[in-house]
């Protein structure tokens, strides 16, 4: 059935098996991601040194497709400077819009399983959400915050 | 009952492969529905209650006949008791509105059930702060029942509104909204009911229920979008002031002021939805025409059958009562470790149309420990064969997701 196909075990894996679906007390950066549409309700944590994400962590509630994404993305972005963090984001951004390379979806790594979420209007907001607030965290609140 | 005949009568059935199943929220419309409003506006269209041409009057008296047709409906003692709105919202934002913000003051309580959909609570919300009046609530139990006991303690002397839903759109279940009537009115109260999910599904008759204001829409019951009815006892919509003003609803005007018209048109300020009305009258007239006792048995026997069958799997959960007596044709559901955003999309993906979410209920989910729900509603045109494609879908549903079955 088609609905299989796009409930990948990518993602129904990431969904049932977060990685870094936990708290993070030492975290430096902590920032709330709301999408009304699905219910979906996340805290995003980030501990920053010196520019570079050191550690990161998420907790909250939503659908298969949000806590998919925010998992994956914190895999991605662990280790990684702010500026390429954001790089990355905009990257995935442009794949939720169809607007990316066949070479950039590919540097997605995992994150390219959500590629199809641009034929689905009504569930961007939740594949989003995770990139959103780490965009709003690594903006303003993190320049504040950040170390 | 013909299933197969009758959906005959629905272009979107016979049109699209969808599976409708989210009829609590908007019904599909017969072909003749669909026609008698084309007809209004082909050979009967001018505006209504204005102009003294013969097609003004045509169209008055289209308009009007509409109006006959929803008091017979809903059985109201006269035709002037009924005032078309745009939906059962508006309907009840009019009572808030006018009837509430009169008669309402500080340290008067209005009283509602926890069940009730967005649109019969905000409106109350605003009336108590507004007034200084305190919002009640009336709570249910997990299979959605009320304790008459409980209700009876809760009306007071200081209450001055009671609004209800005759059905909920979660549970499904119908309140004993004549019982509780009864108490109001040895309070000196008066009782809104909100008929949104019950007057596609039953007989409804307003003096029995000995309601003082009854409102639903066109659009769930085989009606076009954007007609609704507000029913009131005469002697209120006549007291009452005017909740929207403007054209069409005076007897005269000078600069500083106006008489307004006799009821109902008083409230129905503006041009009106006349081919809305005319399309909701053929809506009434085809329900009559098939009965509710046919359309009852048709829901009955697809809500008891994906009841037994969703009984059977251990990460199913229904909310509401266990009898299908008690859901009138809606079936709300929960899949253990699965966003009911993901159910949905699982089962558009399988071609059937429900709707997932807190169904505009939100107060009432909490109430039960429910964040959002998967619901499936039904209408007298669906088929054995449609909820036997919902069962086998929500069955695969978990594994699907990546979870054992």
């Amino acid at each position: 059935m088609e609905g299989n196909r796009f409930y990948n075990e990518i993602l129904t894996e990431h969904n049932i098996h977060p990685e870094f679906k936990h708290d993070l007390p030492d975290a430096d950066i902590v920032l709330e991601g709301i999408n009304p549409s699905c219910g979906d309700d996340i805290f995003l944590k980030l501990k920053v040194e010196n520019g570079v994400i050191t550690d990161g962590a998420f907790v909250g509630d939503g659908c298969a497709i949000s806590q998919a994404s925010a998992d994956i993305m914190l895999g991605m972005i662990i280790g990684k400077t702010k500026e390429e963090a954001l790089h990355i984001g905009e990257i995935f951004s442009k794949m939720i819009k169809g607007t990316a390379t066949e070479e950039e979806i590919e540097s997605l790594e995992e994150a390219g399983a959500l590629q199809d979420i641009s034929h689905m209007p009504a569930r961007v907001k939740c594949a989003v959400l995770g990139w959103r607030t780490l965009k709003e965290a690594l903006g303003e609140n993190g320049q504040s915050t950040g170390a | 009952m013909d299933v197969i005949q009758y959906r005959k009568d629905f272009p979107l059935l016979v049109k699209t492969g969808n599976i409708y199943l989210d009829n609590a929220a908007t019904s599909q419309r017969p072909q003749c529905v669909l026609d008698a409003e084309t007809e209004f506006y082909e050979r009967h269209n001018a505006n209504p209650l204005r102009g003294f041409y013969p097609l003004a009057v045509e169209a008055t008296d289209a308009y009007e006949k509409a109006r006959e047709v929803a008091a017979d409906f809903i059985h109201a003692k006269l035709p002037g008791e009924i005032i078309f709105t745009r939906n059962t919202t508006e309907s009840i934002n009019l009572v808030a509105y006018s009837y509430g913000l009169s008669h309402v003051k500080a340290g008067d309580e209005i009283l509602v059930s926890v069940m009730e959909h967005h649109s019969n609570l905000l409106p109350w919300q605003m009336v108590a702060r507004n007034t200084g009046a305190t919002l009640k609530f009336m709570e249910c139990k997990p299979d959605g029942s009320l304790d008459l006991a409980e209700v009876e303690a809760l009306i007071t002397e200081k209450t001055k509104i009671v609004a209800i839903t005759q059905v909920s759109n979660v549970l499904g279940r119908v309140n004993p909204v004549k019982e509780i009537a009864e108490m109001v009115h040895r309070k000196g109260a008066v009782i809104l009911v909100d008929g949104a999910q019950s007057t596609p599904h039953m007989e409804v008759d307003v003096q029995e229920l000995s309601c003082d204001f009854f409102a639903f829409s066109g659009h769930k019951l085989l009606g076009p979008m954007g007609i609704g009815v507000l029913y009131g006892r005469q002697e209120l919509l006549e007291e009452m002031p005017p909740f929207l003003s403007g054209g069409e609803m005076i007897e005269s005007v000078t600069r500083e002021s106006a008489v307004y018209a006799e009821v109902p048109h008083k409230f129905e300020a503006g041009t009106v939805n006349a081919a809305g009305a005319v399309g909701l009258a053929a809506a009434m007239e085809y329900i009559k025409k098939i009965g509710f006792a046919d359309m009852q048995k048709q829901e009955h026997l697809l809500t008891a059958h994906v009841l037994e069958e969703m009984e059977r799997m251990p990460h199913v959960h229904i909310v509401g009562d266990k009898n299908a007596e008690n859901h009138t044709g809606i079936v709300t559901f929960t899949i253990e470790d699965v966003h009911p955003h993901d159910v949905s999309e699982i089962l558009s993906n399988d071609g059937i149309c429900v709707r997932a979410g807190h169904h505009c209920a939100q107060p009432l989910l909490k109430h039960l420990g429910i964040g959002s729900a998967t619901r499936a509603s039904f209408m007298f045109y669906n088929t054995l064969e449609e909820a036997d494609r919902l069962i086998e879908s929500v069955s695969t549903i978990r594994e699907r997701m990546g979870y054992g079955r």
